[in-house]
């Protein structure tokens, strides 16, 4: 068997039963909420109408967005309930992502009742009051089971809605399907990307013909169909919660970015904290925003960030000093600010820089960031989704009065080989990417030094910060790993190596 | 009549919004305990909304109606459609309940036994001369004489005094339509009901009647025995009588003649 679909297969109860357990609490709020708003709606013109655009209008949000948006809006009521209440929760991953997904299977449940009931004839309608039934009797025994057949495909079409857009939780911390997606994505493994694909269309027909099932056995009154529906609905929770109940306490928990480096280190991180016997858990694929107010929240226990995204992006500065000056002020503004420990600097660095195809660079004796002034507006650029609205590249732009004509973004993975089949000109690479040698591209010199130092640094929370067991365990890992090394282990997942394998080479390398 | 009235209507007019011509002007009936009344009228004569005004599916805009001596605003509206049997024109059988549970439905509401219920249930399916084996079938597998027995046998499951019909053979086919109405003339005899039936089709009305009224443009243009109404003056009765007139001669010259 393939190493990464075995890979892919241990991981499964994890991720499935995560998956299961944040779809069906979505569809389960989602359905409490609809439903009654459905039938409160259904002689109410007026809030009809507003239900009806209110819940159209979330569907046009794309899933991603509205997952996002959770997130930040949650972290605002956490420390409002903690200020107010002195009691705070976890903004993080479970929860944003059960009330997006539950506004997210409105639509369809919501619609398909109003639609069902006014579908009726009103001579059956006519005929329930004429046999002397109230209100609630006629919605109860005529309007709802008549309408029973169009509510069911409601809830089918949300539910699998909701197991298809679970998978976009991963980016929020919520564990789903989506990790193979995600992770898939980043390290270019694509059995994995598959896997995870293969899986969530497979739960969500499974669920979908289910539901099916069950409404088939109630508008048919086919007990055996409705006990198989039933059964089979509740073996997938209980396969889902299997897993969930016996992972009782979670250990450290340490979180990664979405791309292969982070991936390694994450590992490395993990397996020297297994060999000294505690428990951990891994909360992968987190956006930067998230992961670092993660670790300020206490939601994870330690990560590894850069220098330069804390500096620009955190603490808002515009200013480069040297690279031993920002790791000195963003350590401290962490302590002063948020508690939060900074072990130390892995020993190299993952900046963005702009590269271009060596070949090409030659041809337009192209050396340094200023050649680019001139060159810029015949020339296309393009980096990854978060580039361009970096302070790093508005301060570029300024330092050396660079104006290309068209700003492109895309997935890492597609923007080396892009830049290597000349699509485009430079590209926003990272340092310590492995691919920077395996196509041969020339890192262009920063002369103004218009971007900051991004040195790989350790990071904990303030939670742990007085576990000394913990913080031995990962100290050993400061000064460790050179920037040559970690090129070298990054081109190994880009060439299909799993992260976990690759963390272990890494390891041995560098005697730790 | 020297019992009380079972149903009395009193200078009833019915409006609907933003139509200019009353549905129904100034009504008096008087509906006598035991009686069958037809009302017959062309579509759009107002006759449907008389029906439901009487189980107050819908109010009267001004008049007064009495169920059994009680004003009709004093009563319950639920209670009184309870109490009240009434045969739909489409019908009206809930699709997704069985024969038995479209009969069962009215007693049910009204809190009976399970017992009391299904004695009820098969009592009716005798009645209404279909057996109890229609019992767990379901609408949709039955053909339009069998539904429109079930929608009879509905109306009179919790042994109802009123029972109200609103054109309820007039979709089948005359043989059926004919054997229904018979068959239903004769449960209001032995179960000693009061019925008032609508219909537009007058030769339906002298079949079953004791006692007719004309309904035109929302007025009572006449009223009276078949056979009065048969030596009626006013020119819509006349031409109401003429085709039934026409369909007797016309028998009757057949039989006259000797062909059998």
């Amino acid at each position: 068997m393939d190493s990464r679909f075995a890979d892919a297969l241990a991981r499964l109860p994890d991720y499935f039963g995560n998956h299961v357990l944040v779809s069906l609490a979505a569809l389960l709020l989602g359905l409490a909420v609809s439903f009654p708003l459905a039938i409160a709606s259904r002689r109410r013109p007026v809030l009809r109408a507003a239900v009806l655009t209110a819940t159209s209008l979330v569907q046009t949000i794309p899933g991603l967005a509205l997952l996002a948006l959770f997130y930040p809006l949650l972290l605002g009521a956490a420390a409002f309930s903690e200020r107010a209440f002195g009691h705070s929760f976890s903004a993080l991953g479970f929860l944003p992502a059960v009330l997006a997904l539950a506004l997210y299977s409105m639509l369809p449940v919501v619609r398909n009742t109003i639609t069902g009931i006014d579908g009726i004839d009103p001579a059956i309608k006519r005929a329930a009051l004429g046999v002397g039934m109230t209100e609630r009797q006629t919605l109860l025994m005529v309007e709802l089971p008549l309408a029973l057949p169009v509510i069911m495909a409601g809830i089918r079409t949300a539910s699998v809605w909701v197991i298809g857009t679970a998978t976009l939780s991963t980016p929020i911390g919520q564990t789903s399907l989506g990790n193979y997606i995600f992770a898939g994505l980043q390290t270019q493994n694509w059995v994995s990307v598959l896997f995870g694909c293969v899986a969530a269309a497979t739960l969500a027909l499974a669920v979908d013909q289910l539901l099916a099932l069950i409404g088939r056995g109630l508008s048919a009154r086919n007990r055996r169909s409705l006990v198989a529906g039933g059964a089979g609905l509740c073996l997938i929770i209980i396969a889902a919660l299997l897993p969930n109940v016996s992972m009782g306490s979670r250990g450290y928990v340490i979180g990664a970015k979405p791309f292969a480096e982070q991936y390694i280190l994450a590992t490395l991180i993990q397996d020297r904290l297994r060999t000294r016997g505690h428990l951990t858990t891994r909360k992968d694929g987190l956006g930067s925003a998230v992961i670092f107010n993660a670790l300020a929240a206490g939601e994870i226990d330690a990560y590894v960030e850069y220098s330069g995204t804390i500096w620009t992006n955190q603490m808002q500065r515009t200013d480069v000093p040297s690279r031993e000056q920002v790791l000195r002020e963003v350590g401290q503004w962490l302590k002063d600010r948020f508690g939060i420990i900074l072990v130390g600097r892995l020993g190299f660095d993952n900046a963005y820089a702009l590269a271009m195809l060596d070949r090409r660079a030659a041809e337009l004796g192209v050396t340094s960031i200023a050649d680019l002034q001139r060159l810029a507006p015949r020339l296309s650029i393009a980096g990854d989704y978060e580039f361009f609205g970096r302070p790093e590249w508005k301060a570029i732009e300024k330092a050396y009065g660079l104006s290309f004509p068209k700003e492109r973004q895309m997935q890492a993975e597609f923007m080396y080989p892009a830049v290597a089949a000349r699509e485009v000109d430079v590209i926003a690479a990272y340092t310590s990417d492995g691919r920077i040698r395996e196509f041969q591209l020339r890192v262009l010199d920063d002369p103004k030094s218009a971007i900051p130092p991004y040195d790989a640094i350790l990071l904990v929370s303030a939670r742990r910060a007085a576990d000394e067991e913990f913080l031995a365990a990962l100290q050993p890992l400061t000064n460790a790993i050179s920037l040559e090394a970690m090129r070298e282990a990054n081109q190994q997942v880009g060439g299909g190596i799993s992260p976990e394998a690759v963390a272990r080479t890494l390891a041995k390398k560098i005697g730790r | 009549m020297t019992q009380v009235n079972a149903i009395r209507i009193e200078g009833v007019c019915k409006r609907f919004d933003g139509i200019a011509r009353p549905a129904l002007d100034d009504i008096e009936l008087s509906v006598g305990a035991r009686e069958f009344i037809v009302v017959v009228g062309a579509s759009g004569s107002g006759k449907t909304t008389l029906l439901q005004l009487i189980n107050r599916l819908s109010e009267p805009t001004a008049g007064r109606i009495t169920i059994g001596g009680i004003d009709a605003t004093a009563l319950d509206p639920i209670e009184l459609r309870r109490r009240t049997g009434y045969v739909f024109q489409e019908v009206g059988l809930f699709p997704h309940m069985s024969v038995a549970e479209n009969i069962a439905i009215t007693p049910k509401l009204l809190g009976w036994e399970k017992r009391r219920i299904d004695a009820r249930v098969n009592e009716l399916l005798g009645l209404v001369r279909l057996g109890a084996d229609y019992g767990p079938r379901f609408p949709s597998q039955l053909s339009g004489g069998e539904r429109q027995r079930v929608g009879v046998a509905r109306a009179l499951a919790a042994e109802p005094e009123v029972v109200l019909m609103d054109e309820p053979f007039s979709a089948l086919d005359p043989l059926t339509r004919d054997a229904l109405a018979q068959d239903y003339r004769r449960l209001h005899d032995t179960l000693q009901l009061t019925s008032m039936m609508i219909t537009h089709d007058m030769l339906e009305a002298l079949g079953v009647a004791d006692r007719i009224v004309v309904l035109q443009a929302g007025r009572i243009v006449a009223e009276g025995t078949p056979k009065a109404l048969l030596e009626h003056e006013h020119t819509y009765v006349r031409e109401l009588m003429q085709a039934p007139r026409k369909v007797a001669a016309r028998v009757a010259s057949l039989l006259g003649d000797g062909v059998r």
